[in-house]
């Protein structure tokens, strides 16, 4: 067998041995490639920027479990900050699922240690989970004290100073949801269409193709899709002077790089083989008919 | 009647919550708050409970007539309880936090990760150039796959806005194609279980 | 005469917020012709503001918005940026009470017009009907009498053209193909729920495919992540046994519940294919990043996978990783393709209806919107 035959037969474990090298050397020696923002992220970072303690809460919505952690809570968490650092009122919904508030605890815990004078119940507020999805959705938009009875901490809603001025969406300027699912449409749904409130997606790279469509339609005002997203959130964070913790998201990027790079030189290099193999195959045929 | 009863209860409550959302007054917001904020989360409360019993049920049969792989059963039973145990005893303190950052966070983790090798094999195997469509494909994959890492605007300064073209017309027409058939399909699905035409909801005709 | 306007001054600063709080300033206008009007199609305690933008801006940050009714004095109730004409107060408004509003600009250092006229009195209250999504409805109504018309015409016999579906089409090869090897059919039905129309679709596909177990004498096991869609699929199941008269094989054990984690799930059903090693994975409904962990394991294990699922994210995945894929809507078509149902075949026929004319409608909405008549765009707006 010649040699591109054997590449094409090539063991897939040896392209699992490629990935692993081209993706642990930039954590150990990174290359520094310089993010540039674009303009769904842009958006999202100017709606929020342009908020402060008076306009409204935003609502963060944690919609991913462990899988898609190193993807979405660098999102989650650049988004917090953001809030925190310019004063918003923000709720942290634990998410629809109960694999999610984890995640959730996770996100604020972390970015709460960064702002010690920021306090549950007066800066932001940390919502549990309880079942059932788009009826949880519906059911913020008549009364989320009702919907919830008590924080995550188990005080009860009511008591808590932040939420004497929020009853519901009309107090609510925008919702984040952080998503490895399809939550962000049920929030399109059920949020947006029936009470009319502001919606944003921060979601995994393969979600982001099919909520481009919502994003020029205006239902989304903004989009932060995939790691990418999240280090071009973390740069305009860093042009702002605003604090952006580990930049979890651009240490990933260099990998990222890589990694599509090697994908890339394995498809050229299978085609090549292909056609190679193939040529050689017609020429046999030919001598074979030949003879 | 064991047929009849769900073709009633879909075909009534069907219809009344398509004809709820046409009507904004407060008694016919109060009549879906009843079936939203009490019916459903209690309804998706009870699911739970189901699921306990079968996942014990299936996996003492398979440890009681020691089939092949019969420990691993006994393992997830074990999990299962000590996670429920746990959590109900420490009422999510520090220890459950604990076992879910370092134990589920990292192993889910570890199985998305898997996605990366996964589609490298993938992408080497299936994306040949073997007609006009799969040539295309492989040409716009491999433009977007540069375009949305730095170093695509690091090699060539108009390669964002490429992608960022590729990804806004013709990536979303074809979305927004799909997704038009698949509303359509979706109201038309429904419908027919409203009607009680399509009764597969009810495990068979 | 400084200490009288000090003195002046200082009075006008004590009086209450509720009447009049700062100096009148002579360069700032009030909005103009202010009407307040219930507003439409809500479940009432709302009433919306309309006004015309004073002449001059250049001093206005906003607009102070006052309320009185017979309870209340006037009283601040809201406030509207500059660039606003309209505002919804929804801020204690009750049904059936009478207010009147007022409205004067605000300028950044804190000076105030005088104030606009007096509203006539406005009353709010719950309305019946949506008047604004009533396009809505009718297209509704109008699909909807579709699929109807064309379940008649099938009943009386019809014919009704489907074009093929290849990945269908391949299932009875590849349960025959399983049934050759001696090896058992993987059905995973989708990761959602069964209130997912893809759930429900893939319940549908998988009565046919049993029967057809059941015919070849194979067997079938269908990992479920769902309580509520394992019940569905054991019965589906077992009627699907019974229907091709061999309900002696149905196996309950086959049709389990696995997990409800996504990538626990995931993690299971690859260790069923590395273990079982079923000649063929059919993977049919709902997935979300599952996708390729599973149709790439089986594609190791050298399964013929056939794959289907309405989430247009994941179809570049099986497309990549199976030898059959069906899209979108083709999956909700399975059911009618497979049973040959002519009232099933029929709702189809309704769906390219309804594309076509949404198709047509898009083509004319769009040439008509570049010469300004957009009322076929109107038509698709909600609210």
């Amino acid at each position: 067998m010649g040699f591109w035959q054997r590449f094409l037969k090539l063991d897939r474990r040896w392209i699992f041995l490629g990935i692993t090298v081209v993706v642990i050397i930039p954590l150990i020696k990174p290359i520094g490639l310089p993010i540039k923002p674009t303009k769904p992220v842009i958006d999202l970072f100017t709606y929020i920027d342009t908020l402060g303690p008076e306009s409204g809460a935003v609502m963060v919505v944690t919609g991913f479990d462990p899988s898609t952690m190193p993807e979405l809570m660098p999102m989650e968490q650049a988004l917090l900050r953001h809030c925190l650092v310019k004063g918003i009122p923000v709720i942290s919904l634990g998410g629809l699922y109960p694999a999610y508030i984890g995640m959730a605890k996770m996100a604020i815990d972390e970015v709460t240690e960064e702002f010690p004078d920021k306090k549950s119940g007066e800066d932001y507020v940390f919502l549990g989970f309880i079942p059932g999805v788009s009826a949880v959705i519906l059911s913020i938009g008549i009364d989320i004290a009702t919907t919830f009875g008590n924080d995550y901490y188990g005080t009860p809603i009511d008591s808590l100073p932040m939420m004497s001025s929020i009853m519901n969406y009309s107090d609510i300027s925008l919702v984040v949801d952080v998503s490895g699912t399809s939550t962000p449409e049920y929030w399109l749904m059920y949020a947006q269409e029936r009470y009319g409130v502001n919606v944003g997606v921060a979601c995994t790279a393969v979600s982001a193709p099919a909520y481009y469509a919502f994003l020029q339609s205006g239902q989304f005002v903004g989009m932060l899709g995939g790691l990418k997203g999240a280090a071009e959130y973390e740069e305009l964070m860093t042009r702002k002077g605003y604090p952006t913790g580990r930049r979890n998201a651009t240490i990933g990027m260099d990998s990222q790089s890589l990694a599509h790079l090697l994908i890339i030189l394995l498809i050229i290099l299978g085609n090549v083989g292909y056609f190679i193999v193939r040529r050689g195959e017609r020429k046999q045929g030919i001598i074979m008919r030949k003879r | 009647m064991r047929r009849k009863l769900p073709l009633i209860i879909a075909f009534g409550i069907g219809f009344a919550m398509l004809i709820q959302y046409f009507i904004p007054h407060p008694r016919s917001e109060a009549f879906y708050n009843v079936i939203v904020q009490q019916w459903f989360i209690i309804i998706f409360a009870f699911m739970y409970i189901f699921a306990l019993r079968s996942f014990f049920m299936h996996h003492i049969t398979k440890v009681k007539k020691k089939k092949e792989g019969y420990i691993f059963s006994a393992v997830a039973m074990v999990s299962v309880l000590f996670m429920l145990l746990s959590g109900l005893i420490t009422s999510r303190g520090p220890f459950f936090d604990s076992l879910y950052n370092y134990m589920i966070a990292p192993l889910q983790g570890t199985m998305f990760s898997l996605l990366a090798f996964f589609i490298a094999s993938a992408a080497f195997r299936a994306f040949r150039a073997r007609n006009v469509q799969a040539t295309l494909l492989l040409v716009t994959a491999t433009v977007v796959m540069i375009g949305r890492v730095p170093i695509g605007d690091y090699l060539w300064k108009g390669m964002p806005a490429l992608v960022e073209w590729v990804m806004t017309i013709p990536s979303m027409a074809a979305m927004r194609g799909i997704r038009i058939g698949v509303g359509l399909g979706a109201v038309a699905t429904a419908m027919k279980i409203i009607l009680g035409i399509e009764r597969s909801y009810m495990g068979g005709e | 005469m400084i200490v009288m306007w000090i003195g002046l001054l200082y009075i006008f600063a004590q009086i209450p917020t509720t009447v009049v709080a700062t100096t009148d300033s002579l360069s700032l206008s009030p909005p103009t012709n202010l009407k307040a009007i219930d507003t439409p199609n809500d479940r009432g305690e709302s009433i919306t503001l309309r006004w015309n933008l004073p002449e001059d801006l250049s001093s206005i940050e906003g607009y102070q918005i006052f309320r009185k009714s017979k309870e209340e004095a006037l009283h601040l109730a809201g406030y509207a940026p500059m660039n606003k004409t309209e505002y919804t107060d929804e801020l204690n408004i009750e049904n059936n009470v009478e207010y009147q509003y007022q409205i004067r600009s605000l300028s950044p250092e804190g000076f105030v017009s005088k104030f606009s006229e007096l509203s006539p009195p406005v009353v709010a209250y719950p309305q019946w009907f949506k008047k604004n999504e009533v396009n809505i409805l009718i297209m509704v109504l109008i699909y909807l009498g579709l699929i109807v018309y064309f379940i008649l015409i099938a009943r009386k016999g019809k014919e009704i053209f489907l074009r093929r579906i290849p990945g269908l089409d391949a299932l009875e090869e590849a349960v025959g193909r399983a049934t050759e090897m001696g090896k058992p059919i993987l059905y995973v039905p989708g990761i959602w729920p069964m209130d997912e129309i893809g759930t429900i679709a893939a319940m549908n596909i998988l009565k046919p495919v049993s029967k057809k177990v059941a015919q070849y004498e194979s067997r079938i096991i269908v990992p479920c992540i769902d309580p509520i869609v394992m019940n569905v699929a054991q019965q589906t199941v077992k009627e699907g046994f019974t229907e091709a008269g061999r309900p002696d094989r149905y196996n309950q054990d086959d049709v389990f519940f696995l997990t409800s984690a996504q990538f626990a799930y995931a993690a299971g059903v690859n260790g069923i294919m590395v273990r079982e090693k079923p000649a063929t994975n059919l993977f049919l409904g709902v997935f979300f990043a599952e996708s390729l962990l599973l149709a790439e394991t089986g594609n190791a294990t050298g399964a013929i996978q056939i794959a289907g699922t309405d989430r247009v994210p994941q179809l570049p995945f099986f497309v990549a990783a199976c030898d059959y894929c069906i899209m979108g809507e083709e999956l909700y078509a399975a059911s009618a393709y497979l049973s040959e149902d002519p009232r099933l075949v029929s709702s189809i026929k309704a769906q390219d209806w309804g594309k076509m004319a949404i198709l047509i409608s898009l083509f004319l909405g769009s040439i008509l919107a570049i010469f300004g008549l957009r009322f076929i765009l109107s038509w698709f707006s909600a609210g």
